[in-house]
């Protein structure tokens, strides 16, 4: 696949911000790109037969169905994120169509990028027709040279077919000024899979989210997993939710908090309605500085039929296991990277039941922003407080520290992963 | 130091000094006082809740178990205020009664990073205590009692503390699996080199005493209510709470 047409205004920099996303610009992994810097639409293009990448403007003047999938899980007059949307005369975004029985397995990967103080708003479309597979990496980030203010409003519009799966993993790398409100939902039909995955570990100033899953397809299935770490200043006020409408359906709500000074809500929601539905709620949150996790959790059964369970944690446990860890010697650094690593496979775990969208998609490729160290998924920025590699901490494998008894004792390696 | 005898300060692997501990704002150890001294190895005794697994986190530095008071010094260094990886440096290492379970984080792995010793050398130890099975496993998921002993062991083995705590290391352990384990805490502690030779010290936590028949102590301590209330031959001591529980310590008033 050629590489995609990238406009010259970008910096070296915001290059950078967009690898740190997910964003890989030679397309040496990636089936189909889709680019937008603030309102400007730079490329969109898919190698892969069977799956069409275009802009929304063109989508909805190329098919005339489209405007039934338009503005239809997600209603215009939902709030005013939603009416400003609606309200905007050329509409900006994206449109993803997996046709029937189609497969791809690199991703397609969209990117939306803010340069400049103001609002971005786009309106997306994804749709896996049936028996189709479809997999996005949608990578959100603004450029250094943002200064104050700055906003991204974002519906997304997801269509899972009979037998389809859609897998749609978003990284966010905003600004410390910069307010995000994705608005999302997502319609799933039988035998359906939806699967969000959700991280952001960069500083942002607010994020306001709540996608909601619809499976009112028998055995639809949906899943969404979050990592987030809060930086001071950062409120992260995040949701999934679940609506198990038809015979069969289940939902696993997976969210890992981490609060480095900022705060998160992690809102959840499963609805069971209908007999022979299951859905679990999960929030595990370590607070490394002080900070806020309020996590709330929330299930509603309505039926003899359906079986919820919801579980929260926060704090004390991951600090347990860190002590652990130290008590065997490790850095109180090298434990903490451990336990988020394991936080982080956890979650990869979660968002891979096919095992399709496994590590070959990140671990392949070095990550020109990343920390360097290779158990360190996703793309971890440049934190060393959050990922310490032996390489950027400048520390040899092994190190030798004479022990106060004169005996030269083995420090352990910082590298505990292969 | 020589049994009984008095604490010479040249040889002492452990000084804990007038030590008041407090745990969530409640205050749990009240002026502990204990010396152990190059290639000892002491027992804590006393009823359930009365401090002695506070007194272990405490001297490992765990967060959570506040000194008030007091200091705890470790081969002539005061290590009150060290995170609790520092004291492991150090050489202090200790085995857990209920160690967290971590999932994702494999035993072999764990093992490598703490000891920066090869896979051959971490397979070697761990037939020793017929974990090599474990090593891929993840950190005690689904093992069972006497699994997680002989986990925490290897992991004390590889990291070849100076000084080990041991909290319960019988709990939970069939018969057979008592002799592996109490032989493998007896090398930890230098029990198989003769008494000059001998460098490790120890500081053990136990109910039944069995595992004294593997290892041979040089004191004990009796622990009431967030106190050490008196010193003497371990296994003299346990026999006496065996014949009459720990009714005369508790209203002891020595």
């Amino acid at each position: 696949m050629q590489q995609v047409n990238v406009p010259g205004s970008l910096t070296a920099e915001d290059r950078e911000r967009m690898a740190q996303v997910g964003i890989d610009l030679a397309m040496t992994s990636r089936c189909g790109s889709y680019l937008q810097l603030n309102q400007e639409v730079a490329h969109a293009t898919c190698s892969e037969s069977g799956i069409e990448v275009m802009s929304i403007a063109d989508a909805l003047e190329h098919y005339d169905w489209l405007k039934d999938h338009y503005w239809k899980v997600v209603a215009k007059d939902k709030d005013e994120v939603t009416k400003y949307v609606a309200a905007q005369k050329n509409p900006r975004g994206y449109v993803i169509i997996g046709r029937k029985g189609s497969k791809n397995i690199l991703p397609v990967q969209a990117c939306l990028f803010l340069g400049r103080e103001q609002i971005q708003h786009v309106h997306n479309i994804i749709i896996a027709e049936e028996n189709a597979e479809l997999h996005i990496v949608s990578g959100c980030a603004s450029g250094k040279h943002v200064g104050k203010g700055g906003a991204h409003y974002g519906i997304s519009e997801f269509y899972v077919g009979k037998n389809a799966k859609i897998s749609f993993t978003m990284i966010h790398t905003w600004g410390e000024e910069i307010e995000v409100y994705p608005r999302s939902a997502a319609a799933v039909e039988e035998n359906g899979t939806f699967l969000s995955n959700y991280v952001c570990m960069q500083p942002v100033k607010k994020v306001q989210m709540y996608p909601t899953a619809t499976l009112s397809g028998e055995r639809s299935v949906a899943r969404f997993s979050s990592v987030v770490i809060a930086s001071p200043g950062s409120l992260l006020d995040l949701g999934s939710r679940a609506i198990l409408a038809a015979r069969g359906t289940s939902a696993e709500l997976v969210t890992r908090a981490i609060t480095r000074g900022g705060t998160i809500i992690s809102r959840g929601e499963i609805q069971g309605n209908v007999d022979g539905t299951r859905g679990h709620l999960e929030c595990r949150g370590l607070i490394l500085k002080d900070g806020l996790i309020h996590a709330i959790p929330e299930i509603h059964g309505s039926v003899v039929g359906t079986e919820l369970s919801h579980e929260a944690a926060v704090g004390k446990i991951a600090q347990e296991e860190i002590e652990y860890l130290m008590a065997r010697g490790l850095s109180e650094e090298e434990a903490t990277a451990t336990i988020h690593r394991r936080i982080r496979v956890l979650t990869r775990r979660g968002g891979t039941n096919s095992g399709r969208n496994g590590p070959g998609w990140w671990s392949t490729r070095s990550r020109p922003g990343g920390c360097g160290t290779r158990g360190c998924w996703p793309p971890c920025g440049r934190s060393p407080a959050i990922c310490l590699s032996p390489m950027r901490s400048g520390l040899p494998r092994t190190r030798t520290v004479p022990s106060p008894s004169g005996v030269a004792r083995p420090s352990p390696s910082p590298t505990l992963w292969p | 130091m020589l049994p009984g005898g008095q604490y010479n300060p040249g040889t002492a692997m452990l000084d804990v000094k007038d030590l008041h501990v407090e745990v969530g704002g409640k205050k749990i150890l009240h002026d502990i006082n204990l010396q152990i001294g190059e290639g000892e190895t002491h027992v804590l005794m006393g009823p359930n809740g009365s401090g002695k697994s506070t007194l272990l986190m405490t001297i490992m530095g765990f967060s959570g178990f506040t000194v008030t008071q007091g200091s705890i010094r470790f081969k002539g260094k005061d290590v009150t205020g060290l995170p609790v990886n520092e004291r492991a440096k150090m050489g202090m290492g200790i085995m857990f009664q209920r160690p967290p379970t971590i999932s994702g984080l494999k035993l072999g792995k764990l093992l490598t990073a703490a000891s920066g010793e090869t896979k051959e050398e971490i397979e070697t130890y761990a037939k020793a205590v017929n974990m090599e099975r474990f090593l891929e496993r993840d950190i005690n998921k689904g093992f069972s009692g006497g699994e997680i002993k002989r986990s925490e062991i290897l992991q004390l083995s590889v990291q070849h503390p100076d000084f080990v705590m041991l909290d319960e290391p019988e709990s939970g352990v069939d018969l057979e699996n008592i002799s592996l384990i109490g032989t493998t805490i007896g090398k930890l502690l230098d029990k198989d080199k003769h008494i000059v030779h001998r460098k490790k010290s120890g500081l053990i936590i136990t109910h039944t005493g069995f595992i004294l028949d593997y290892i041979d102590t040089n004191q004990g301590h009796m622990m009431c209510d967030g106190m050490i209330k008196c010193h003497g031959a371990a296994r003299e001591m346990l026999k006496e709470i065996r014949e009459r529980g720990y009714k005369e310590c508790l209203e002891c008033s020595k």
